[in-house]
């Protein structure tokens, strides 16, 4: 360890004396968050989803997958069944609240898993700019050509059905976007002054990436990330609509949205409910996502 | 002292006799033997780079930023660098750093050739060389508080938590700051503040030589003043020796002992800055003493330089400032000038001067104004 020699101080200062330390940076944005109304609208209408899935054996005495064959197909607001049943004369209501669980889950599983390996491809091929990050974004645009919802039918066929390959289906799809956000986001950062000033102190390439370019870099690659959630729940719903994705009898909204096609002229509403559930969460997410990027979006000066 | 051979012939022609002035005047620490004994700290020889540039699907070209620049700082001194936008200061500088990579020359510090050593030798030898830079709005992460700014580089080389706060505490105090702003955000804080924090971060692992790259120049007038004369205070304080880099002329005669004038990528003349401001020998140099604005509104302004910078793309032949100088000759076309000691530690590159002077030296030139 090098002995640290102690400097002779006082200099003339001029430093405002007992200055307040301001308010930090993550205190400023919370605030910001909390007063967007549809934000926090937003955010509350996806616990609210998301606890009603985590808790959904409280709320209902019916088995999710468990039908009564002399109760098919019953309207909304049926005594016994608030959301009515579907065509095998299962509660709608629970298999909505159980069917949350996959359908979350597939929203939320693809989007982590790709930020994760999107950011690392994209920082770093911003970083290394040389035939390492040519190769890695050619890559990038290569999955880039194809449109989301059918290279995720092509990898999730490959892959054959069920729920893990199409959470790993969807993923694959989304590290093409967000690498190249991360590596638009990377190029612009790296010119700047503080990266070189941290090159001087002799850090690592590693530790650069991580301490001064991953933070300046997470705002638009969360705001981007935070609007794929819903995308990622309408593909996964394709997916199993398609049978590719959740195998029956467990519930999930995109296969509830199948089976109950048939049903369409019988009980429209009934059949339109987990269409609607769909559209309200990616809705919500992205609300959230424009919410989350205003309040990050604070000035420099 | 090591020396690298082969292009030692043009350094030692280079190094300048002496200390200069103001260095010699502050009274602190070191011994009078050690002032007294020139010590080079930094030897740069002949240190090139091009830069290329796409012209076509297939075709490059080179930008020559840097051309055969040579010179020594002696420690505990300042050398200050003046020239154009463009005429490769901040190349220079950032060569130096090893922030680039020169396509020829060395940078040797304290004798030790910079590009020689690698891995942790190299990472030891350069925290000793920093940079203060520019911008004070880019020189600072955003999303980092000032004291973790500031402690960046002691975490870096394994310092304690608890030597990391101390010791930015320290640095706050020295460069005029409360230790209150260490949890301040960049945002925060004014242009000069923060040029305070940058010079406090280039502090941070005890640096022998600061390279300032336009320290100043993005802040006001009053500003500036207080930033330089901190810079002269820790100059005293800590023995630093500084490369001062600017384009205003009259911050780099306040703060230097010898003046490098550079021109499109190379130097034109090298001396101290009184010499520089009472008889500049070059005629790039005496153009630009002549265009510093004068107080007296009864003086005619100056005729400005001619010409347009030439594209450093396609430097022109000879001499780099022949499409510009008023006292051109045949010969500033054929040949590139050597560099010459045309007065005691007062080294000039032009054709006017030396062996192929002509017989009316300098007539044509620009008259020198001052005095």
């Amino acid at each position: 360890m090098i002995t640290m020699v102690q400097l002779p101080a006082a200099v003339p200062s001029t430093a405002d004396t007992g200055a307040v330390a301001p308010r930090s940076y993550l205190a400023e944005v919370r605030t910001r968050f909390w007063h967007n109304r549809a934000g926090m609208i937003a955010v509350s209408a996806l616990v609210l989803l998301a606890m009603a899935a985590l808790v959904a054996p409280l709320l209902s005495p019916y088995d999710p997958l468990i039908g009564n064959a002399t109760r098919r197909l019953l309207p909304i607001g049926s005594t016994g069944h608030l959301l009515g049943t579907d065509e095998q004369g299962r509660d709608m209501l629970t298999r909505l609240l159980y069917g949350g669980r996959l359908s979350l889950l597939t929203g939320m599983l693809p989007v982590i898993v790709s930020t994760v390996i999107g950011t690392v491809i994209g920082s770093t091929a911003g970083y290394l700019s040389g035939p390492i990050g040519a190769v890695l974004m050619r890559t990038m645009d290569m999955l880039y050509a194809f449109p989301a919802i059918m290279l995720a039918i092509a990898i999730s066929a490959s892959l054959g059905p069920g729920v893990t390959n199409s959470v790993l289906a969807i993923s694959m799809v989304f590290i093409a976007p967000i690498s190249r956000v991360a590596e638009a986001a990377t190029r612009r950062v790296i010119v700047l002054e503080y990266i070189e000033a941290a090159r001087l102190s002799g850090a690592s390439t590693a530790c650069i990436l991580r301490s001064q370019v991953l933070p300046n870099i997470f705002n638009p690659i969360f705001v981007y990330a935070s609007s794929l959630i819903g995308l990622s729940i309408v593909i996964a719903s394709g997916l199993s609509f398609l049978g590719m994705g959740a195998r029956p009898p467990v519930p999930e909204w995109g296969f509830m949205l199948n089976s109950l096609r048939g049903t369409i002229y019988v009980q429209p509403w009934v059949a339109a409910l987990p269409g609607f559930l769909i559209f309200a969460t990616s809705m919500s997410c992205n609300m959230m996502s424009d919410a989350l990027r205003d309040a990050l979006d604070i000035k420099d000066a | 002292m090591t020396m690298p051979t082969g292009h030692s012939q043009a350094a030692n022609a280079l190094t300048p006799p002496g200390t200069g002035g103001r260095s010699a005047s502050s009274g602190v620490t070191p011994s009078p033997e050690t002032r007294t004994q020139s010590h080079v700290l930094l030897r740069v020889d002949g240190l090139r780079k091009r830069f290329s540039v796409r012209t076509g699907l297939y075709s490059k070209a080179y930008v020559s930023a840097v051309d055969n620049v040579s010179f020594t700082v002696e420690a505990g001194t300042t050398l200050g660098i003046v020239g154009e936008t463009g005429c490769g200061k901040s190349t220079t500088a950032r060569l130096i750093l090893g922030l680039i990579e020169p396509d020829a020359g060395t940078v040797a510090f304290e004798g030790v050739d910079v590009q020689t050593l690698t891995g942790l030798r190299r990472r030891t030898l350069r925290r000793n060389m920093q940079m203060i830079f520019q911008d004070p709005y880019s020189a600072l992460n955003p999303r980092m508080s000032i004291g973790e700014s500031i402690a960046f580089p002691l975490r870096v080389h394994g310092y304690s938590k608890a030597e990391q706060r101390e010791r930015m505490e320290i640095l706050l105090h020295q460069v005029g700051l409360h230790r209150h702003h260490a949890s301040y955000y960049p945002h925060q804080m004014s242009g000069g503040q923060r040029q305070r924090v940058n010079i406090a971060r280039a502090l941070a692992l005890e640096p022998r030589l600061v390279i300032a790259d336009e320290a100043v120049s993005a802040l006001d007038k009053s500003v500036q003043a207080q930033v330089l004369n901190l810079l002269t205070d820790l100059q005293e304080r800590l023995q630093l020796t500084y490369i001062f880099i600017s384009h205003d002329l009259n911050v780099v005669q306040y703060m230097s002992d010898r003046v490098l004038v550079m021109y499109l990528g190379q130097i034109v003349e090298h001396c101290t800055p009184e010499a520089l401001y009472a008889a500049p020998l070059h005629p790039y140099t005496q153009v630009l003493l002549a265009s510093i604005p004068d107080v007296n509104p009864d003086q005619p302004p100056a005729a400005p330089l001619e010409g347009e910078l030439p594209s450093p793309l396609s430097p022109p032949s000879g001499c780099r400032f022949r499409t510009r100088c008023a006292a051109a000759m045949p010969i500033c076309a054929a040949e590139r000038p050597p560099m010459i000691q045309e007065r005691p530690g007062h080294f000039v590159m032009c054709h006017l001067y030396g062996p192929s002077a002509p017989a009316g030296r300098g007539e044509g030139c620009i008259p020198i104004p001052h005095n």
